[in-house]
């Protein structure tokens, strides 16, 4: 990961001359596999695969995973990740379910419900502030690289988790929290209304937001964006808070769909939400990287998913082409760059910044 | 280590390698004086070894120094190849750019206005001691010195990245405290970093993207959010106004040329909207046809009234390009002349002393 | 001798050292069975197998990438070995030679995409690593292997250290010899601190990267093995999700991120803070449910204290670089 941060400051200022595939081309393949996917599987399935059924299976099971990719995607945008966002909304699972629990009883009168609440929604937003703000101001002010920062945090966070329920499992949410994850409106369900909610707010802030360009900014150079005048450290800190606010998100999702929180869930999502955002046209490097074109990642692989699940596929086998759809889609992006180097004779600096990407060995 | 002695390590390398041809590229690039006439005579003393040398470098000065031939290149192609001795810097630079270069001097400062900036007894431990200077609106102040003069950090500390001190910065007659650079630039002070490629672009991002970067809050419109027409007007005005060679401004910034890319820089800072503007060696790297150009560009904005400190290394452009020349040894101010009253040869004297 | 010193205060592995022997003093002060021979003895052999894993980790941290499919390649070659023996038979020189040739290779394979692809070392290794893991999950469909044949489970402890140790202690030698004394070390700690000098001085790039993470393999399926010598079984699943621990302690032994920076006695410290850490909690009563929280704050604080000093020695010399 970019990175930069003991090392000498050559390296830390050396500037990074990539520029990762334009997403609009990301954007068109991924839009094109997935309809390859989606008739391929079709052809094989087509009485299970094209259903009614599948629609909504895919349209619930995606939004936890996709909030929890919003939340790796920004700061990957910034030249970082966090590794702590499976860790962070499972601790403000853990303390939203455990006011509900506490303080709901059945016999609880409904406005006495509505207000816990409400208190509890925004104890789970104080957890994630909290978290996001330490991480942040570590990145931000110490100058640790993210990877070792999250790595610190998921541990505490997680840590912290499963000392206060030692190991168990809280449960038992009133349905108002139960809606949010398992009921529709107009045949849509409401899980899936918050993640494009939150994919809307993301790609706004992200390409409108002073803040969100200059996220970009931070994550391909930190320094020249610094001496251009903006405050480069609260950017930062911004970065990981917005990160943890949409774990907190993530966190009613998954708590409304499995009715129950605890210290341990969703932990195999970690390296998927890297694998989404990067598929998806997010510059590993920073800097780079469009909502759309996550939201079409997940998308491809839930239909690759629901369609092996369908063919009786061992979710194992689906997990093994994941793996290699990255691949592929890495090498596709390289095929395309040296096609362009090729055949359409670019002018000798736009050759060379095609041709210049600094790989990490 | 130091630059020039880790250069002298990469020499070493090459003779350890028992190499036969050593080919060096732009290696002056952050030597000091004394330094470069080592560096040249090894250089020298390599053809002793029967070691041939290639010299690429775009001072012409140092090329004359040492070369037995100089072959010129223009535009991707050789213009020609000459004996050292049938040819001067003057020729060189003809040959490189294709128009006669005429040098002159500046046209004395018309008006005696207030100073824009004036700064008292300014002094960092370690960097520069004991600093007074004025500056006045549309003047443009050259600082000379060697690597380690403490140039850089006094600039840096007038852009509110290096604070003194003691001492007081006045802008505009009011006392300041730049602790950041964004206070700096609220005061309207801009600073053009000697080193383009790390400090002063986001290679990666888009040309616009790196036009509007320092005035992002000042293109919102509702909500907070940055007025898609608003940035696409600055991004177009300041292309056109200093002639950015580009027709995609959401192209990568490191696609440009190195000329076009230094009047991207131009254009952040313009953007701004500053009274005082700290340019520091802005033409290194860049040839001597494109350097024309940004000279031109330096002019039209101390007519615009910008106040300008030039920072160099190089006699000629401080000469030929600044109202008033400051020239700065072991972090104090030790000389000040008129560019018309003074000859190369003081002034070199000055630096060197 | 006063120099020496303050010299040494400064490097990391000291640093850490003192911390380690801190918390010895005061594990050793507070609980009556720390310090003792058999706790010790017990301690290293259980962090014997996470030792032979950051030995492999830390050359290619010091190339300047980062491997997150090392646990999946320790399963894979570890299911694989035991496949064979089980089937074939053999004895210890095969096992060995046949883990280091599965790891190796599946090690290689992620070299070889680093530099073809020219990705990044994270988003490469996680693939794989998902790739490796489900694939044999699929096969095994999470099976254990138990029959393991006796010769390999039968306890080979050489004067009572017990073999994982032995093994372990070999590992960090060898990776010792070669990252100081051969030229292939030197090479290695060249392309993580600078990558385009390596090359330009003509350095064989993807050979060294090859080299690197084809280590780390190796390293990661012996660990495997010899895993599967201790707990007498072979769970396909039970190495996952250990990776970000072993990072963690080759980290805190002061490797960096970023490349060219990394000791072998750095990584024995890392391991050894955090193996005494939980060590000494565990025997104090504190119940292992709060190992995650008090591990957590080690590394943020350690990682902030070293970014920190970093920081300041940087600011010092910005006028050397000037």
């Amino acid at each position: 990961m970019p990175s930069d941060i003991a090392p000498s400051p050559a390296s830390v200022s050396a500037p990074r001359f990539t520029s990762f595939p334009l997403s609009d081309p990301t954007i068109t393949m991924l839009g094109g596999l997935i309809v390859v996917a989606a008739a391929i599987f079709g052809a094989l399935a087509p009485s299970r695969f094209l259903s009614g059924d599948t629609l909504r299976a895919i349209a619930f099971q995606m939004p936890e995973l996709g909030i929890l990719s919003l939340a790796m995607m920004v700061p990957l945008m910034s030249g970082g990740l966090n590794l702590a966002i499976i860790a962070t909304a499972n601790l403000c699972a853990l303390v939203m379910a455990a006011i509900l629990t506490h303080l709901i009883q059945p016999s609880t009168p409904p406005l006495i419900v509505a207000a816990v609440i409400v208190l509890a929604l925004l104890a789970g937003l104080v957890t994630a502030l909290g978290i996001g703000s330490l991480t942040g101001a570590i990145v931000a002010f110490f100058g640790v690289p993210p990877i070792l920062v999250t790595l610190g945090t998921m541990t505490l966070v997680k840590g912290t988790s499963v000392l206060a329920t030692s190991g168990t499992v809280i449960g038992g949410f009133p349905p108002a929290i139960l809606f949010l994850g398992n009921g529709s409106f107009f045949g849509i369900p409401v899980s899936l209304m918050l993640l494009i909610l939150c994919a809307a707010v993301v790609a706004v802030i992200l390409s409108h937001a002073p803040f969100g360009v200059s996220v970009g900014l931070v994550g391909s150079y930190e320094r020249a964006t610094r001496y251009s005048g903006v405050a480069t450290e609260w950017v930062l800190v911004g970065v990981y808070v917005l990160s943890s606010l949409l774990c907190w998100v993530a966190a009613l999702v998954m708590m409304a769909r499995f009715n129950s929180a605890s210290a341990g869930y969703a932990e195999s999502y970690l390296l998927v939400t890297i694998l989404a955002a990067v598929l998806g046209g997010v510059d590993p490097f920073g800097g780079f990287g469009r909502v759309l074109g996550l939201l079409l990642s997940l998308l491809l692989l839930q239909v690759i998913s629901t369609g092996f699940n369908l063919l009786g596929f061992s979710p194992y086998l689906t997990a093994a082409i994941w793996g290699i759809t990255m691949i592929l889609a890495i090498l596709i992006a390289l095929l395309r760059d040296q096609w362009l180097v090729r055949f359409l004779r670019p002018s000798p600096a736009e050759s060379a910044a095609l041709q210049t990407r600094n790989p990490e060995p | 280590m130091p630059i020039a002695v880790r250069q002298l390590v990469a020499i070493c390398r090459a003779l350890a390698a028992q190499a036969r041809l050593v080919v060096m590229d732009e290696p002056t690039a952050s030597l000091t004086h004394t330094e470069i006439d080592a560096l040249l005579e090894t250089v020298n003393g390599l053809k002793a070894h029967r070691i041939a040398t290639v010299f690429v470098s775009h001072k012409l000065e140092e090329v004359m120094r040492i070369a037995e031939r100089v072959t010129v290149l223009r535009d991707g192609s050789r213009v020609g190849t000459y004996p050292a001795g049938d040819i001067d810097r003057y020729r060189l630079a003809e040959l490189m750019t294709g128009h006669k270069l005429e040098p002159s001097l500046k046209p004395r400062l018309a008006n005696e206005g207030a100073p824009i900036l004036e700064v008292r007894g300014l002094t960092r431990r370690g960097h520069y001691e004991g600093i007074d200077l004025a500056l006045r609106p549309g003047e443009i102040l050259g600082i000379i010195g060697r690597l380690g003069s403490g140039r850089t950090e006094l600039a840096l500390s007038l852009f509110g990245m290096n604070p003194p001190d003691s001492g007081e910065i006045r802008v505009a007659g009011k006392s300041v405290r730049l602790r950041t650079n964004r206070t700096a630039i609220r005061r309207g002070i801009g600073y053009v970093s000697e080193d383009r490629l790390s400090l002063g672009l986001v290679m990666p991002q888009s040309i616009a993207d790196n036009i509007v970067v320092s005035i992002l809050r000042k293109l919102t419109g509702i909500l907070g959010l940055i007025d898609g027409d608003r940035r696409r007007k600055t991004v177009s005005r300041w292309i056109h106004e200093l002639n950015v060679k580009t027709s995609a401004p959401d192209r990568p910034v490191q696609e440009l040329s190195g000329g076009n890319q230094q009047r991207v820089v131009l254009a952040k800072w313009l953007a701004t909207d500053p009274r005082i503007l700290i340019l520091d060696s802005p033409t290194v790297g860049i040839d001597v046809g494109a350097k024309a150009g940004i000279y031109q560009t330096v002019d039209a904005l101390s007519r615009r009234g910008i106040a300008i400190i030039l920072i160099s290394d190089e006699v000629e452009e401080v000469l030929h390009q600044t109202h008033r020349i400051l020239v700065m040894l072991s972090g104090r101010i030790t000389a000040a002349f008129d560019p018309g009253e003074v000859t190369e040869r003081e002034l070199r004297e000055a630096i060197n002393a | 001798m006063r120099d020496f010193l303050g010299r040494a205060v400064h490097r990391h592995d000291v640093q850490i050292g003192a911390i380690v022997l801190l918390m010895l003093a005061f594990f050793g002060m507070l609980s009556p069975g720390f310090l003792t021979l058999g706790n010790f003895a017990d301690l290293l052999e259980t962090y014997s197998v996470m030792a032979i894993m950051a030995a492999g980790l830390l050359v290619v941290l010091i190339s300047g990438g980062i491997d997150i499919s090392f646990e999946a390649i320790a399963a894979v070659s570890q299911f694989l070995v035991a496949t064979i023996l089980v089937r074939f038979g053999g004895n210890w020189f095969v096992a060995f030679s046949l883990a280091g040739l599965f790891g190796a290779s599946l090690g290689a394979v992620n070299a070889l995409l680093i530099y073809y692809l020219r990705a990044i070392s994270v988003i490469v290794t996680i693939s794989t690593m998902t790739f490796y893991f489900s694939i044999l999950m699929f096969v095994t469909q999470g099976r254990s292997i138990y029959n393991l044949p006796n010769w390999f489970t039968s306890d080979l402890s050489l004067l009572s250290v017990p073999f994982p140790v032995t093994v372990a202690a070999a590992a960090l030698v060898l990776t010792l010899f070669i990252l100081s004394r051969l030229t292939i070390g030197r090479q290695i700690y060249g392309l993580g601190g600078n990558p385009e000098a390596a090359k330009r001085m003509g350095c064989n790039i993807v050979g060294l990267q090859c080299f690197a993470y084809g280590y780390s393999g190796f390293m990661a399926a012996i660990a495997g093995i010899v895993q599967a010598h201790r707990v007498e079984e072979v769970v396909p699943y039970a190495l996952i999700g250990r990776e970000l621990d072993v990072l963690a302690a080759v980290v805190l032994g002061g490797a960096s991120l970023a490349g060219g920076i990394g000791t072998v006695s750095g990584t024995v410290l890392g391991i050894l803070l955090l193996a005494v850490l939980q060590n000494g909690l565990t025997l104090l009563g504190v119940s292992s449910y709060s190992f995650g929280l008090v591990t957590g704050v080690v590394i943020l604080v350690s990682v902030s204290a070293t970014a920190y000093t970093a920081k300041r020695q940087r600011k010092r010399s910005i006028r050397h670089a000037l």
